[in-house]
C-alpha cells in the first residue's frame, strides 16, 4: 500500500492504494464520485475519461499511483454551482445522449478537443471520438453537441 | 392569454439529461451500497457440453474474506429463470451446456478476493459431445421446441406454376447488445427474510418472480427497483434474472448485501445475443418480378435453452415478406438448440432477421431480371384488396410504405443517383459504388397477447406537485420523458410539476417487459387513465360545490376553471383534499383489437404497423474489401410524434445499430464452441467515424396513427433498426457492380473480409 495525494476537482485528497489500484477505483470507490463510469473494463469504451493535468485520460487505464501529485477533473467538477459547463449544456440541448452512461466520458473527451480546436468540423469530431463508444444515439447528436459546445466554450472565453 | 404548458409533440430534452451531463444520474453501480456489501464473481464453464461429476467448494469457502460460495445444490428454492419454458437454470445443474455458463458463484469482501477464491474451486467434468452450429442442429433435429409454420395459399402449387423460380440460402450473424452499462444487480436482505433487489432490467416483474422462486418466497416478499439502465436493447429483458438470482442467493446465504457487477468479458461469455439465422427459400415470380409464391424456412441458433427463442422465430416468420404482398407463402421456423449462450431478445426480436431475408429475396429477383431493386420493391408493395392480406391473415389497413418510399426516392433523386453511380463504376476499376433504398414495415404489439397491458400510479400532493409511477423502464429511449409529458398535459401543468419515480414492483405490479416497442403506447395510456381519474374526481367536487355541471370545469394553463372563475391548480388540489377527495389513482390499459391463434397461425396480432425507409450509398475497395458509407438518408414514420427530438434519436441510433449488425459486428466462435469475440477489442460496434459521411434523418411529416394510440403516435423503439438494411444492400449493390454479369450474394454481416471473399468467389 502506498499513500497518494492529488487534487480532484480543486480539492486536495489523499488515499491509501495498492500498486494495482486504478485511478477510476479511487474516484468511484474511495471518493464516492460515481459520475465517472466503467463500461468495458478494458480501456476501450471511454466511459471513464477524466482530465489529468488538463489532458483527457481513460481512468481505468491509469494506475492511481501514476496520478500522485496530479490535478484531476471529473464530470462532477465541470459545473459552476448550478450552471452547467458549456459542453455539458450543449449535450443536453442538442440531445447528445440517451441512456447517458457514456455521456461523462464523452463530455470530458470533447472538452479536450474543444481546447485544441475551438471550431471543429463534423469530420474533426468524428475522428476525435474514436475512443468513445456510444451504443444508443448513433453519434449524430453527440457530434452536433460537441461542435456547439466547442463554439460556446470559445465564446465564453 | 394563458400559457398552455403543452409539451406533447415538442422536442423536450430527456428528463434525466441535466443529471446525466453532470454525472449525477445514478445507475445501479452508483447507488451507495450498504456497509458490508459483498461482491460477487462467478466460475464459468470452460466446456461446451459436459456432465458435472463433482464440485469442491471447500477451499473457496475457507478463503479469508469469502462470505458465500454456492453451486446449484445450495439454492433454497427453484433454479429457474425460464420466461416461457421451464428447466432454464441460473446456475448449472448437473450438466454444463455452453462455455461461459455460471457454475459456481462466490461473494467476498472485494472482487479481488472473490476472483482469488474462484481459482480454488475444483470442478470435475465428463465431456459430452456438443452441438455447435445451426446446420448440425438441423441435421440432428435438435430443437428447443417443435417447428412452427405459417401458411397462406398453396406455395408448393404456386411455385410449380410460376414462370420463374429461384432457390437459395441466406444467413445473418448474431449481435451482442453491448449496452454500455453491463449486467448488474444488488441484493439487500430485509427483515423477515424479504429481499430487495436493484437490477438493471427491462423486466422488474420477472426479476421479482424469479428471485422469489429462487429463495422459495412469495412474490410479495421480493421487490425489484431501478431508476434507469445504461442501455438495454432487449439484452436486459430476460438475462437480468440470471444475475439477480445469483446475487440474491449469495445474499441469502451470506446474510449480507451482495452486488454482482458482471465484468464486460464475462457479460459477453454468459449472456445471449441476437439470434443468427440460416434461411432457406424458394421464390416464384413472373416476368415483371411480381412475387407469386414463397417457401421459406428460418433456423435460429437458440443456444442451450429456449429463453424467448420461439417467440423470436415467430416474429421472423411474421416479417418474412416485409412490405410485400405474396399470395402464397409457407414460412417455417426452427428453434435450434446449440451448446452456446442462450440467444435472446434484441431490438426487433426476430423481425430484422425476417425482413432482411425478404429484402435479400427481392433484391436477388431484381438482379436476375436485370431490374432496379427499388422498382421491384415498389411493384410488390401491399396495396388494395386482395393485395392487402398478410400470410398470417391480418389485413394491412394503414399501409404508407409506398408514400414514404416515393417521398424519399424523390428527395434523394434516386434515378439520377443511380445514373451517376453507374457512370462512376464504368470508369473506376478498383473502387465501386452502390446504393439501396429499402423500406421497413414492423408490426407493433407483443404477439403473446397477454403482455399487451400496463398499469400506472399517479399521486397529486397538496402542494400541487405530481408523482408518477408506471410499469415501464427507462433504458435511454426517453420513455419516462414521454410519460411525464402525457401526464403534465392531462393536468395542464408545467412539465416540471411531474416527477417520475423509479420503476418498482411494489408500486405497479405484474408488469410486462419494456419491450416490443410498446413502452409509450401501453404506459402512456395507463398513466393518462390514472390522471383522468383524478381530474374527474376534482372536477366532480368543484362542479358540485359551485352548483355547475362537470362540463364547466376545465384544466388549462396551470389553472382549474370552474364556470367563470379560475383558481391555480394547487389551490384546486388543496380544496379537493380538504373535501376529502382521493388524489391518488391507478390507471390501466390493454391494447384493443388484437388477437392471434397460434394453432392456426392466423389473427390480427398487431395493433398497427410502423413504417420507414432508408437510402444509403456505399463505396467499396475491391482489392481489400474495405468500404465506407458515403451517404444515408432516413425517413421514418413515428405517427404524430410525442417528442420529435427523442424519436429522431431513436431513428438515428437504430439505423447505426442496424448498420453495425450487418457490417462490422461479428460474433465468432472457435471449433470448441468458445466465443472469441468477447470484448470491444475483437467485437466492433460502430464508432463515430463509421457514420455515413453525409447523414440525415427525418420524421415523416405526414405521419399519423390510424388507430387510437396515445395521441396518435407510433412506437419507435425497434423499427428504425431495420433502416440499417439499406447499408447492407448498398454494399450488395457495389459488390454486384464489381463482378458484372455474375451473381455475388453477400450474407450478413458484410465485414470487409466477407465483401472481399464474395467478390473473389464470383470473379471470373
Amino acid at each position: 500500500m502506498a499513500k497518494i495525494s492529488l487534487t480532484v476537482n480543486g480539492k486536495k485528497v489523499s488515499a491509501e492504494v495498492e500498486g494495482r489500484t486504478l485511478l477510476v477505483q479511487v474516484l468511484r470507490e474511495k471518493l464516492g464520485m460515481t459520475g465517472t463510469h466503467v463500461g468495458c473494463d478494458t480501456s476501450q469504451c471511454g466511459a471513464c475519461v477524466v482530465h489529468v493535468d488538463g489532458k483527457s485520460v481513460k481512468s481505468c487505464t491509469m494506475l492511481a499511483a501514476q496520478a500522485d501529485g496530479t490535478s484531476v477533473t471529473t464530470i462532477e467538477g465541470l459545473a459552476n454551482g448550478n450552471e452547467l459547463h458549456p459542453m455539458q449544456a450543449a449535450f443536453k440541448e442538442h440531445h447528445g445522449l440517451q441512456c447517458g452512461f457514456c455521456t461523462p466520458g464523452m463530455v470530458m473527451s470533447a472538452i479536450e478537443l474543444a481546447k485544441r480546436n475551438s471550431n471543429p468540423s463534423e469530420h474533426d469530431v468524428r475522428e476525435w471520438l474514436e475512443g468513445n463508444i456510444c451504443r444508443c444515439t448513433g453519434y449524430h447528436n453527440i457530434v452536433k453537441a460537441v461542435q456547439a459546445g466547442a463554439q460556446a466554450m470559445a465564446a465564453a472565453k | 392569454m394563458l400559457e398552455t404548458f403543452k409539451t406533447v409533440g415538442k422536442p423536450i430534452a430527456h428528463d434525466s439529461a441535466a443529471k446525466q451531463v453532470a454525472g449525477e444520474a445514478l445507475y445501479i453501480d452508483d447507488i451507495r451500497a450498504p456497509e458490508g456489501t459483498l461482491h460477487a464473481y462467478c466460475v464459468l464453464s470452460r466446456k461446451a457440453h459436459a456432465r458435472i461429476v463433482s464440485i469442491d467448494l471447500a477451499a473457496a469457502r475457507a478463503y479469508p474474506g469469502v462470505g458465500a460460495a454456492i453451486s446449484a445444490a445450495d439454492i433454497p428454492g427453484k433454479n429457474e429463470v425460464g420466461p416461457i419454458y421451464k428447466g432454464e437454470p441460473f446456475l448449472a445443474q448437473g450438466i454444463v451446456e455452453y462455455i461461459g455458463q455460471p457454475v459456481v458463484a462466490i461473494a467476498a469482501s472485494s472482487i479481488k478476493i472473490a476472483r482469488a477464491a474462484a481459482k480454488l474451486v475444483r470442478i470435475v467434468y465428463e465431456d459430452l459431445p456438443p452441438v455447435l452450429t445451426i446446420e448440425e442442429a438441423l441435421a440432428k433435429e435438435f430443437y428447443l421446441a417443435k417447428p412452427y409454420q405459417m401458411k397462406i395459399g398453396d406455395a408448393a402449387a404456386a411455385l410449380a406454376a410460376a414462370p420463374h423460380r429461384l432457390k437459395g440460402t441466406f444467413a445473418n450473424g448474431a449481435q451482442d447488445h453491448f449496452y454500455l452499462e453491463g449486467q448488474i444487480a444488488l441484493a439487500v436482505p430485509q427483515e423477515g427474510g424479504e429481499m430487495a433487489i436493484w437490477s438493471s432490467t427491462q423486466h422488474p416483474t420477472e426479476v421479482q418472480k424469479m428471485v422469489a422462486g429462487a429463495l422459495d418466497l412469495p412474490a410479495n416478499a421480493v421487490t425489484c427497483e431501478l431508476r434507469r439502465m445504461g442501455g438495454g436493447f432487449g439484452g436486459k429483458e430476460t438475462q437480468p434474472a440470471i444475475i439477480a438470482c445469483i446475487a440474491a442467493v449469495l445474499a441469502y446465504t451470506a446474510k449480507r448485501p451482495v452486488k454482482y457487477r458482471v465484468d464486460r468479458d464475462d457479460d459477453f461469455m454468459m449472456t445471449g445475443k441476437r439470434h443468427d439465422f440460416l434461411v432457406r427459400y424458394e421464390v416464384g415470380y413472373d416476368d415483371d418480378g411480381r412475387l407469386l409464391a414463397l417457401d421459406i424456412s428460418f433456423a435460429a441458433r437458440g443456444g442451450h435453452v429456449a429463453d424467448l427463442t420461439t417467440s423470436i422465430v415467430d416474429r421472423a416468420l411474421f416479417h418474412t415478406t416485409n412490405c410485400y404482398f405474396v399470395p402464397h407463402v409457407t414460412a417455417t421456423g426452427y428453434a435450434c438448440k446449440t451448446h452456446t449462450q442462450s440467444n435472446t431478445a434484441f431490438r426487433g426480436f426476430g423481425g430484422p432477421q425476417g425482413m432482411l431475408a425478404a429484402e435479400h429475396v427481392v433484391d436477388r429477383v431484381a438482379r436476375r431480371l436485370g431490374k432496379d431493386p427499388l422498382a421491384l420493391r415498389q411493384l410488390n408493395f401491399f396495396g388494395q384488396a386482395p393485395r392487402d392480406v398478410t400470410h398470417y391473415g391480418q389485413r394491412v389497413e394503414d399501409f404508407v410504405a409506398d408514400k414514404i418510399v416515393a417521398e424519399l426516392a424523390a428527395d434523394v433523386g434516386y434515378a439520377e443517383r443511380r445514373r451517376a453511380i453507374d457512370a462512376f463504376n464504368a470508369s473506376s476499376p478498383v473502387l465501386k459504388k452502390g446504393l439501396a433504398l429499402t423500406p421497413v414495415m414492423f408490426g407493433v404489439s407483443f404477439t403473446a397477447i397477454q403482455f399487451n397491458q400496463a398499469g400506472a400510479l399517479v399521486h397529486v400532493y397538496t402542494d400541487g406537485s405530481i408523482a408518477l409511477n408506471h410499469a415501464g423502464t427507462e433504458m435511454g429511449q426517453g420513455l419516462h420523458t414521454k410519460i411525464c409529458q402525457i401526464v403534465a398535459d392531462e393536468f395542464a401543468v408545467p412539465l416540471e410539476t411531474v416527477r417520475i419515480a423509479a420503476t418498482n414492483t411494489g408500486k405497479v405490479p405484474n408488469t410486462s417487459a419494456t419491450a416490443a416497442s410498446a413502452g409509450s403506447d401501453l404506459n402512456g395510456k395507463a398513466a393518462q387513465a390514472a390522471a383522468r381519474t383524478i381530474k374527474a374526481r376534482i372536477a366532480q367536487y368543484l362542479a358540485g360545490a359551485a352548483g355547475l355541471p362537470e362540463s364547466e370545469v376545465l384544466f388549462a394553463g396551470g389553472q382549474v376553471q370552474v364556470g367563470a372563475t379560475s383558481l391555480p391548480f394547487k389551490d384546486a388540489v388543496q380544496k379537493a383534499y380538504n373535501a376529502r377527495i382521493q388524489l391518488s389513482a391507478t390507471g390501466f390499459y390493454r391494447t384493443p383489437k388484437i388477437h392471434f391463434d397460434r394453432a392456426t397461425a392466423k389473427g390480427r396480432p398487431y395493433y398497427y404497423f410502423a413504417y420507414g425507409a432508408a437510402y444509403v450509398e456505399a463505396t467499396i475497395d475491391t482489392l481489400t474489401g474495405e468500404y465506407a458509407f458515403d451517404r444515408a438518408e432516413l425517413l421514418h414514420d413515428a405517427g404524430r410524434s410525442l417528442n420529435p427530438a427523442i424519436d429522431l434519436g431513436q431513428v438515428e441510433g437504430g439505423f447505426v445499430q442496424g448498420m453495425g449488425w450487418l457490417t462490422t459486428e461479428e460474433i465468432w466462435f472457435d471449433a470448441s464452441g468458445r466465443l472469441r469475440t468477447h470484448a470491444p477489442s475483437t467485437y466492433k460496434i460502430p464508432i463515430a467515424r463509421d457514420l455515413p459521411r453525409q447523414f440525415r434523418a427525418r420524421l415523416w411529416a405526414a405521419g399519423e396513427n390510424r388507430e387510437e394510440s396515445i395521441h396518435r403516435s407510433k412506437a419507435v423503439g425497434e423499427p428504425p433498426l431495420m433502416l440499417g438494411n439499406a447499408a447492407f444492400f448498398a454494399l450488395q449493390d457495389a459488390v454486384a457492380a464489381a463482378v458484372p454479369g455474375r451473381e455475388a450474394l453477400l450474407v450478413a454481416p458484410a465485414t470487409p473480409e466477407r465483401v472481399l471473399m464474395t467478390i473473389a468467389a464470383a470473379a471470373p
